[in-house]
């Protein structure tokens, strides 16, 4: 009966859970609140949540079709009646062309947030799990790719698969694997030895068994931590690619290209170059304090502050 | 060293364009491509071809330009300086502020000024270069007029000293043309502190930490019982300590300035590395773009190590 009588919060701040799925959301919200306590780190939550939105609800949010050109009137400043934002040089909406570019935007970080952690948490467990020669050879095919700054060997990629903007985000996810790739084997190597997977292991588990389902899960927190601070450096390269004429192609509304666009113009139409600009900037932004804020929760030993 | 020259040796072989085409142009007839096509050593095996590449940069040879017929290696001597100069400037920029700015947000942990240097470094990690700079020159030549524009040199002064390294400020410097020198200053400053901005929001950060660390050491709270003066507290005790850390830091961070150089060099017309790689790119000329990668990844590479080897010389536990 007493259960009936308590309420969601106290069920959720038991310190005696009773299944394994009451001790799973416990966990999950009492790292909620901890992050909620942090208010940098909810500003960035609360951007990021209006940009989802405003990607999936573009069309209904968006005053204009992003793409429909009105040359009679370009080049129109901020403030302009109906065109809050301006217009560019073929007097398209700027404010429409934001909301429609945060899709890309979107489409990028998460394509390349799926990819490169994922590639980098296997080629990273496979090398710690096995030892030996895999590992000695994964880890220097990792030290390689390391050894070049990232931009250059994104630009290198974009010029041997093409321009565009799938192979700017393979160029960008091929940069971005390796350091996943060594903090997951870092953490396998940890993993590896303790007690409880040569239990799992005398169990009759086999290493795919292991691999998935005892050192994966382990790997996700640290990993999760630095992808969303690593989103913004992948937004950075994404528009600087855009930007170059590497990424995204026109008349595609993407960030870094509009601000290409408005680059000719700058110093008589700061406006188109600038407001792009400050989105990828409030985006990125964003990342960093969810980021900062998420491994507090998530991985304290990290922690700066 | 020799994977790197093996991912841009690949990135060559895999790419879409036929070399051979590049070199002979459309219109050659069959026996012209099959006598580039053998020249080229494209019949031989894979790993025959790679030993030949490598055998051709340990060389410095990187090939010949697609664009203008003239050895890369030689484009690449010719446009290094200019990054150089500009990293250089932009890393010195990020020493002084940033490693002041990152001892005193240890030392008043939670202050203003904490949370200003906090400020700076979060903005350093999220803004893009690129914008910053277009918005650097709208304000500083565009409305205010307080430096040069784009470019290294106004025209004015082109070509009107001799050019002895390649970087203008000492070029300038030998000829004791001082009218250049403040041309040159005048055309570096912007995109020199820009860089230097970036470096500084790392440098201050990993500053603080390491400082914070120590200053929550024994020795300190030892120095501070003595009756010692703040000031030799912090710099001659804790500084001190933080110093071979900070040197790698450094190194690394001027590594990274290579990168961040590539955009700025676009924004300002800067003619460096990353200008020269770009406009290679988008020109599609392979050998250009291989080489200028390759010379940056060696660099990244050797910085690296050499950052390791101030850490073993100048830090007497990894003996």
């Amino acid at each position: 009966m007493s259960n009936q009588t308590i309420t969601l919060r106290q069920w959720l701040l038991t310190e005696t859970p009773e299944s394994r799925r009451h001790a799973r959301l416990a966990a999950f919200y009492q790292g909620w609140l901890t992050l909620r306590s942090n208010h940098m780190a909810m500003i960035g939550l609360v951007i990021l949540v209006v940009l989802i939105s405003a990607a999936i609800f573009a069309p209904l949010l968006a005053p204009h079709d992003p793409f429909v050109q009105d040359l009679g009137n370009r080049l129109q400043p901020l403030g302009t009646e109906d065109h809050i934002l301006g217009t560019d040089t073929l007097g398209r909406d700027i404010l429409s062309r934001l909301i429609y570019g945060s899709r890309i935007t979107l489409y990028i970080v998460a394509l390349v947030a799926m990819i490169a952690p994922i590639a980098g948490l296997l080629v990273g467990t496979v090398s710690g799990y096995a030892g030996g020669w895999t590992d000695i050879v994964l880890m220097r095919i990792t030290d390689i790719f390391l050894a070049f700054p990232r931009l250059v060997l994104a630009l290198a990629f974009v010029a041997a698969l093409g321009v565009g903007i799938e192979n700017a985000v393979l160029a960008i996810a091929l940069t971005a694997w390796p350091p996943y790739a060594r903090m997951a084997r870092a953490e396998t190597l940890t993993i590896r030895s303790s007690d409880y997977i040569s239990a799992i292991r005398l169990q009759g588990a086999g290493p795919m068994r292991i691999i998935t389902r005892h050192i994966w899960p382990l790997c996700i927190s640290s990993l999760i931590v630095r992808v969303t601070l690593d989103m913004a450096g992948i937004i950075l390269a994404a528009a600087g690619l855009g930007f170059l004429g590497l990424g995204a192609q026109p008349p595609s509304p993407e960030w870094g290209a509009m601000i290409s666009e408005g680059r000719r113009f700058i110093l008589d139409h700061w406006w188109i170059a600038t407001m792009p600009g400050l989105a990828i900037f409030t985006v990125s932004l964003a990342f960093n304090l969810l980021g900062d804020g998420l491994r507090d929760v998530l991985d304290p030993k990290d922690s700066t502050s | 060293m020799l994977g790197l020259l093996f991912v841009t040796f690949f990135i060559g072989r895999v790419m879409p364009i036929d070399p051979v085409l590049a070199v002979v142009g459309e219109r050659a007839t069959p026996e012209q491509y099959n006598v580039a096509y053998l020249d080229l050593g494209l019949d031989k095996p894979l790993i025959v071809q790679f030993a030949y590449y490598v055998w051709d940069v340990i060389h410095g040879d990187f090939g010949m330009s697609l664009l203008n017929a003239r050895p890369v290696s030689e484009d690449i001597a010719r446009v290094f300086p200019a990054t150089m100069e500009l990293a250089t400037i932009g890393i010195l920029f990020g020493i002084v502020f940033g490693v002041p700015l990152g001892v005193i947000a240890a030392v008043r942990r939670g202050s203003w000024i904490d949370q200003i240097a906090r400020v700076i470094a979060l903005v350093g990690y999220s803004m893009p270069i690129f914008w910053l700079g277009l918005m650097g020159l709208l304000l500083f030549y565009g409305i205010l007029g307080w430096v040069g524009g784009p470019g290294r040199q106004g025209i004015f002064y082109e070509d009107t000293f001799p050019s002895v390294t390649g970087m203008i400020l000492i070029d300038a410097t030998l000829a004791r043309d001082w009218g250049a020198l403040r041309d040159a200053f005048s055309h570096i400053v912007l995109p020199a502190s820009l860089l230097g901005y970036y470096s500084l929001a790392y440098i201050s950060r990993m500053t603080r930490s390491f400082m914070l660390e120590q200053l929550s050491a024994e020795y300190v709270t030892t120095a501070r019982v003595k009756g010692m003066s703040e000031w030799a507290v912090v710099w001659r005790h804790a500084f001190r300590n933080i110093r071979v850390q900070l040197i790698t830091v450094i190194a690394l961070s001027y590594a990274n300035l290579l990168e961040g150089s590539v955009l700025t060099e676009i924004i300002f017309s800067w003619p460096g590395i990353g200008n020269y790689i770009t406009t290679a790119l988008l020109s599609a000329d392979m050998n250009a773009v291989l080489g200028g990668t390759v010379v940056v990844g060696l660099i990244f590479v050797c910085l690296n190590i050499f950052s390791d080897l101030l850490y073993k010389i100048f830090d007497p536990r990894s003996k």
